[in-house]
């Protein structure tokens, strides 16, 4: 099965902080409070995603 | 795995009771201008969106009231919602109706009004609110801001509750007018460092792509394929 990775769509994120807050392996941070940024860590579980309040997270599939 | 709750995470009482004491004595509203001179002041020395993303009470409630009660439908907040013009725009509304209230308290100051004991939901209903006025001793343009104030306050927690239910419990953070500032202030902020670093995750750019390929930036990355 093909790694899958959350990506933010940087350009229209509010950076709220709620899938900060909610990323089971802390692994997103707002960077500079202009937006949320995905780190090594993430394993694409969707949780981000689903909270998401500006639908700007998108969970894909990436090349190992 | 579970988080342990830091003090911070209990916000949301202190939001609540802002609302509450409203009901009491309007003279409570004063205390919510720390709503909005913390994370103006965090984002112009801090540089950062620390308010929003951590100590926002509002944002815990909503959070509170959609998740834990099951009280939000948790569906896409609708495109145009989202959409810069419209969080620009909400923002300059807001200012402008937040203008318009320091202007009516400065009627009452100046005495060419006299105080009028409402607070306007939504910007247009006159609630009558008179029984949580005491302030006989405070001079009316000081009763006459928490009013405004306190309308302000009561207007956007409405709107955030009405998104609530429809969409995501935080759906509010979208179009918050001072998210959006904060935002705004920090993407001034850090223009210029910007705009020399292509890439903020490497100081050269060798299109590993580590940065995201969604990044606002002027570098083309290339996947290994490409």
């Amino acid at each position: 099965m093909a790694k899958r990775k959350a990506v933010v769509l940087q350009n229209e994120c509010v950076a709220c902080g709620t899938c900060v807050k909610t990323c089971p392996l802390q692994t997103i941070s707002i960077y500079k409070g202009m937006f949320a940024e995905i780190g090594s860590k993430c394993v694409g579980c969707g949780k981000c995603a689903s909270v998401c309040p500006a639908s700007v997270i998108m969970i894909e599939e990436v090349q190992a | 795995m579970t988080k342990t709750k830091k003090w911070y995470d209990y916000m949301w009482i202190i939001s609540a009771t802002y609302l509450i004491l409203g009901f009491f004595n309007i003279l409570f509203a004063w205390i919510g201008l720390l709503c909005f001179f913390i994370p103006l002041l965090l984002a112009i020395f801090g540089g950062d969106k620390i308010y929003c993303n951590r100590f926002c009470g509002r944002g815990q409630l909503f959070d509170l009231l959609g998740n834990k009660l099951h009280l939000s439908r948790k569906k896409n907040i609708p495109k145009f919602l989202r959409s810069k013009w419209f969080r620009y725009g909400f923002l300059t509304f807001f200012m402008l109706m937040f203008c318009n209230m320091l202007f009516t308290t400065y009627l009452v100051f100046t005495g060419t009004n006299s105080l009028k004991e409402v607070v306007t939901l939504l910007w247009t209903l006159r609630l009558p609110w008179h029984w949580a006025n005491h302030s006989t001793t405070v001079t009316p343009w000081v009763a006459q801001f928490a009013f405004g104030f306190y309308s302000v306050m009561l207007t956007s927690t409405v709107l955030g509750l009405i998104t609530m239910l429809l969409f995501q419990p935080r759906s509010w953070c979208v179009y918050c007018p001072m998210g959006t500032m904060t935002q705004l202030i920090c993407k001034a902020k850090y223009a210029k460092e910007e705009a020399q670093h292509t890439c903020h995750v490497c100081t050269t750019c060798n299109s590993c792509n580590s940065c995201g390929n969604q990044r606002n930036c002027e570098v083309t990355y290339q996947t290994e394929e490409g």
